[in-house]
């Protein structure tokens, strides 16, 4: 499993159109599974979430979550949706040691959810409208282990191990038509995609929608053909490809793997390749013999779903904002430049923003503190934002007391540490350490005499119309308070004095 | 031998119920006899007799404290061997769950112990109920009471063979093509079918999902309605349950009368291929009915040509699926080929070793008509079939109250005759497998013995959906009409099965 | 209709997961093309446009609520496999090795 060799990506997309696809697997957050009253909890004790009808025993027979049509439903309708007034499950039928039945129970020709759009805007500002072409609900399947041999691969593995407990977990799955067009940004659209999709599922409140727990999946195809064919290339579908920064990266090495084949007269196979994080490669998968034939038929075991028109309405009615119209309307009552915005939306902390503002922090002063000083933080311990110590409550606090006056920015930041360190809010961090900014006037003069007394040219300086001789004093007397003042009324009050 | 045991279950109830027997008594009576003949008839592929006794022995200390007991408590029972029980091996009759003890009850089987009925055993049935005659069960045929050279019928010939030879009052059956009702018919029993959805599916080792169904198997129609009535209901469980209640069979079955019935004869199952004496009883019948006040209309239900040809399709390709899950991962048999063979390699060896030529034929049917490219000339069309022959039972049902047909076109037939020939094989069925297709109601009564061989032959009542009553009342009452003329009940001219040496 | 020849056969047998013998293929090629003949018939049955019935008698929105039941402990589950370790299902490897 060599790294392939790759046309320049520039070059490549001089040559090639890019086409892809995104299949996106929404783990539900369901208390039960799909067809059966386990815990939907796959990270407990192996096989002890697990029942009859789970573990494929003979004579069990499922019986359909109503959560999880509901959680189905609303999808469609947050994605834009059709809802299929009559749906049904069927069986897809192959053999794999993680599936009890060896066959999948699924949608097939009739998705609850079907024909919507969603606009995504990636990094440059650009936005693309993605044509969803159906939205279905499945179960999950086990969890395998393979023993022997290396680093617990499949290949070269002795024998595996079966959990089912996450078999029978609902999923919804959501498949996007071809998208033409994006050229250079494809890769960041389907990342930007998929985020979009998180964000949306997470805000129904229907999924935990973490990738690194695997709530969320995402196959990418990817397909390219020369400029003006018109026939599509021969696509290729990436697996396991399992965060945001992974989808774009597998997305541009396939551009670039294929572009090189063809460039130098081969064709690309239609299959299933892996994403190897590590290596920031794909490799072929194995080819399925069955993969072509699954035999689908309706499932017997289940009658068909039709949701009537009163409940389609009234999950309609709760649906929250969408996550396009939402950003539009906080980039207008924040009245953030498109490049702030776009940052903050980048940096994924629009959530913590928006609660920061809520808190009665200005929104300035919330994107300046998460974006900048919360995120270098972050960043200098490698942790995501979301992993410290500080809620957006506490983060409103801080802005409001430097904005009161009460505290300034440099004093902010020491706060800020203590509160990632769990000194507390920083109200308390800034009482227990005495922090408060010297306010009163008569300590400040007493200050600004004892430093005019070593600088005694000063006043004269000013009074020629340097001003910038203030800064010496400015120092010496934020030295002698501790940086427990407001520099802004030292300054002032100098100024007064030599225009007394 | 014991007399107890010949009784029709009612009588049993009542003697339970009076106090004149205990149920230890009556469960030792039947294993004693089944300790003595099913050595002959191999009715049982597995006797619980300690666990039955103990259901016995609680009955009975309840009874004597004068505490409330469900109805048929301490009647017992035996149970086919595709419904799952935890206090006893579950092997569908295939090498490949041999030693199976499954980690829970079928819904049917709770009802039945939530009833206090001791279960007596698990009785034999062609692998996966994939057959008429028990021949296709990896542990040997059953034998028919009334002549041991001669099959039992089949899938549930397990359960006929054992209440025809009084190895228990009643058994639990499936059926899906009839499976139920030929065995009845064959042992000169009665045998029904409920609505599709009537009794819950739940534990029942599917064949095919949208066909089978479970039913009482029993030697008078009383005793069908008493169990039908512990057995039905909804369950959550199965999806497919019906929601509502179709009212007491036993109370259908006290107060049947056949007078205004208008009886449908269905001119497609009255032709050829049926032998003479069969024909000549079903005429009979007729003319008996119409006596006691029926009229007979003629019905033509024209799409019943297809449905063997459906079923043969529907079926397989069900249960090729449904028989997925026997890979040797979960439960069951597991064969590994030499050398270090992969998960696939295990998965096929173990099939190939643990399904017998009938079960690995339809598998293999199956897969062809579900294989994309087939799907819409087989499956497919199939179920348009399907939808057809519901068509002509909605014509038919406008016509008649209920329809008749001879349950099977012959009467048993000897061990090996059609074992070589599926086709002839499949024609058994050929009057049971609309109301399995069009998920109907149907029950098999004895009609009398066919002259030229003095063998049981059935005949076949249909009603509509949910009108599972109406083959009570009418059967019940054409039952009375039977054993008057007859001075017994029919399974009395059985001969006496003769123990081993 | 394709006739069901003994690669067709095999290859179905593959499908399902079940080793057969040569001998078997040839046994089951000639009894299933003469069933398949038979059962082919319902294509002459079914001219005209007829809806399929999959469910005998239809139901629709039939639903579990969202509650959770017990569970079958880790020993039950595995008490009728063949092999067990760690408190999984132990099947043989699933690649050939390469």
């Amino acid at each position: 499993m060599a790294k392939a060799e790759l046309m320049n990506y520039e070059q490549a997309l001089e040559k090639f159109e890019v086409v892809i696809g995104l299949e996106v697997h929404v783990e539900l957050n369901t208390n039960t599974k799909m067809f059966c009253g386990c815990r939907n909890d796959f990270g407990d004790e192996p096989n002890t979430n697990v029942c009859p009808i789970c573990i494929g025993l003979p004579g069990s027979l499922p019986a359909v979550n109503r959560k999880a049509v509901e959680s189905s439903i609303a999808i469609g309708l947050a994605l834009g949706c059709e809802i299929a007034p009559n749906g049904r499950f069927s069986r897809k039928n192959y053999f794999y040691p993680d599936l009890a039945k060896n066959f999948q129970t699924s949608q097939y020709d009739e998705p609850i959810a079907f024909e919507g759009t969603i606009d995504i805007e990636v990094p440059s500002g650009a936005v693309y409208t993605v044509d969803i072409e159906r939205a279905h609900m499945e179960e999950d399947a086990g969890k395998l282990t393979h023993v022997g041999g290396n680093t617990g691969r499949i290949q070269g593995a002795e024998y595996s191990l079966v959990d089912y407990n996450r078999a029978g977990v609902p999923l919804v799955e959501i498949v996007t038509k071809p998208v033409y067009g994006a050229g250079a940004e494809a890769p960041e659209l389907a990342a930007a995609y998929v985020r979009s999709i998180r964000e949306i599922v997470k805000a129904l409140g229907v999924s935990d929608a973490r990738m690194e727990r695997g709530n969320v999946r995402c196959d990418a195809n990817v397909s390219i053909r020369p400029h003006g064919q018109e026939k599509l290339g021969t696509r290729t579908e990436t697996k396991n490809v399992n965060s945001l920064r992974s989808i774009e990266r597998a997305v541009r090495y396939e551009i670039q793997r294929q572009a090189h084949i063809i460039a130098n007269g081969g064709t690309i196979t239609q299959e299933t390749r892996h994403w190897h994080e590590d290596r920031g490669i794909t490799s072929s998968g194995r080819p399925k013999s069955d993969a072509d034939d699954y035999r689908y038929f309706p499932e017997p075991d289940l009658v068909p779903v039709q949701p009537s028109n009163e409940l389609i309405e009234q999950i309609r009615a709760s649906l929250p904002e969408k996550p396009a119209e939402r950003r539009k309307r906080l980039q207008g009552e924040w009245q953030f430049s498109d490049l702030e915005f776009r940052d903050v939306v980048n940096s994924g902390l629009l959530d913590e923003l928006e609660e920061t503002v809520a808190k009665g922090a200005k929104p300035q002063a919330a994107r300046k503190w998460w974006t900048g000083e919360i995120a270098r933080l972050a960043n200098a311990e490698g942790k995501d934002v979301a992993d410290l110590a500080i809620t957006p409550a506490d983060v409103a606090e801080l802005a409001t007391l430097v904005e009161s006056g009460k505290i300034n920015d440099r004093i902010g930041r020491e706060v800020l540490q203590a509160v990632l360190e769990g000194a507390g809010n920083p109200a308390k961090i800034v009482a227990d350490r005495g922090l408060e900014v010297v306010s009163d006037d008569g300590a400040l003069q007493a200050a600004i005499d004892e430093a005019l007394a070593k600088q005694p040219d000063v006043l004269e300086k000013i009074r020629e119309g340097k001003l910038q001789a203030a800064g010496a004093v400015i120092g010496a007397v934020m030295q002698a308070m501790k940086g427990q003042a407001d520099a802004g009324r030292v300054r002032e009050l100098i100024i007064e004095r030599a225009n007394a | 031998m014991s007399e107890l045991v010949k009784k029709n279950a009612s009588e049993l109830v009542e003697l339970l119920q009076s106090g004149e027997i205990t149920s230890v008594e009556l469960t030792h009576a039947f294993l004693d006899r089944i300790e003595k003949l099913n050595p002959v008839l191999n009715s049982y592929l597995h006797v619980n007799a300690k666990e039955a006794l103990a259901t016995a022995v609680e009955v009975d200390r309840k009874r004597a404290a004068g505490e409330k007991l469900p109805m048929l408590a301490g009647l017992p029972i035996a149970v086919k061997d595709n419904l799952t029980t935890t206090d006893a091996p579950t092997t569908a009759g295939s090498k490949i769950l041999e030693g199976w003890i499954p980690q829970y009850d079928a819904t049917v089987v709770k009802l039945l112990r939530e009833e206090m009925m001791p279960i007596l055993g698990k009785t034999n049935l062609d692998e996966f109920a994939m057959g008429s005659s028990t021949e296709f069960s990896a542990y040997g045929p059953s034998k028919n009471p009334w002549d041991t050279g001669r099959i039992p019928g089949g899938s549930g010939g397990g359960s006929s063979s054992a209440v025809a030879g009084f190895l228990a009052p009643v058994a639990i059956g499936s059926d899906t093509g009839g499976s139920i009702r030929f065995p009845a018919a064959v042992t000169g029993t009665v045998g029904t079918k409920p609505t599709y959805g009537a009794v819950s599916r739940y534990g029942l080792i599917a064949l095919a999902s949208s066909l089978d169904q479970i039913g009482p198997v029993s030697r008078n129609v009383l005793d069908a309605a008493l169990l039908s009535d512990v057995i039905s209901g909804y369950d959550k469980h199965d999806s497919t349950s019906l929601p509502e209640s179709l009212g007491s069979m036993a109370e259908a079955a006290k107060s049947g009368s056949l007078k205004g019935v208008r009886v449908g004869v269905i001119k497609e199952l009255n032709g050829e291929g049926f032998q003479p004496g069969v024909k000549a009883r079903f005429n009979e019948s007729l003319e008996l009915m119409v006596k006691a006040g029926a009229e007979i209309v003629e019905v033509s239900c024209p799409s019943f040509e297809y449905a063997i040809a459906a079923y043969y399709l529907i079926l397989p390709a069900e249960a090729s699926s449904n028989l997925a899950k026997f890979d040797s991962v979960r439960f069951g048999m597991r064969v590994t080929p030499e050398g270090n063979p992969t998960i696939e390699r295990v998965m096929a060896a173990t099939r190939e070793a643990g399904f017998g030529p009938e079960v690995k034929r339809r598998i293999i049917l199956g897969t062809y008509a579900l294989s994309s490219g087939y799907y819409d000339a087989y499956y497919g069309s199939a179920q348009k079939v399907r939808t057809l022959i519901q068509r002509d039972f909605d014509a038919a049902f406008e016509k008649a109250d209920v329809l008749v047909s001879p349950t099977a076109p012959t009467t048993a037939f000897k061990f090996g005759e059609k074992l070589e020939d599926p086709l002839a094989m499949y024609l058994n069925d050929i009057a049971t497998i609309p109301a399995n297709l069009a998920g109907t109601p149907g029950m098999s009564i004895p009609n009398g013995l066919a002259t030229e061989d003095d063998l049981p032959s059935g005949i076949q009542l249909l009603a509509p959906a949910r009108e599972d009553k109406r083959l009570y009342a009418i059967g019940a009452a054409l039952e009375a009409l039977h054993e008057a003329v007859w001075g017994k009940r029919m399974i009395d001219f059985a001969p006496e099965v003769k123990a081993g040496a | 209709m394709s006739e069901l020849t003994p690669d067709l056969v095999r290859h179905l047998a593959s499908l399902a997961r079940i080793q057969v013998t040569d001998a078997e293929v040839d046994r089951f090629a000639e009894q299933l093309s003469l069933i398949v003949e038979s059962v082919a018939t319902v294509n002459s049955a079914v001219a005209g446009d007829v809806p399929a019935t999959s469910h005998p008698i239809p139901m629709a929105n039939v639903f579990r609520e969202d509650l959770v039941e017990p569970s079958l402990t880790q020993e039950q589950a595995l008490s009728g496999a063949a092999d067990s370790d760690q408190g999984r299902f132990r099947v043989a490897a699933i690649l050939d090795e390469e």
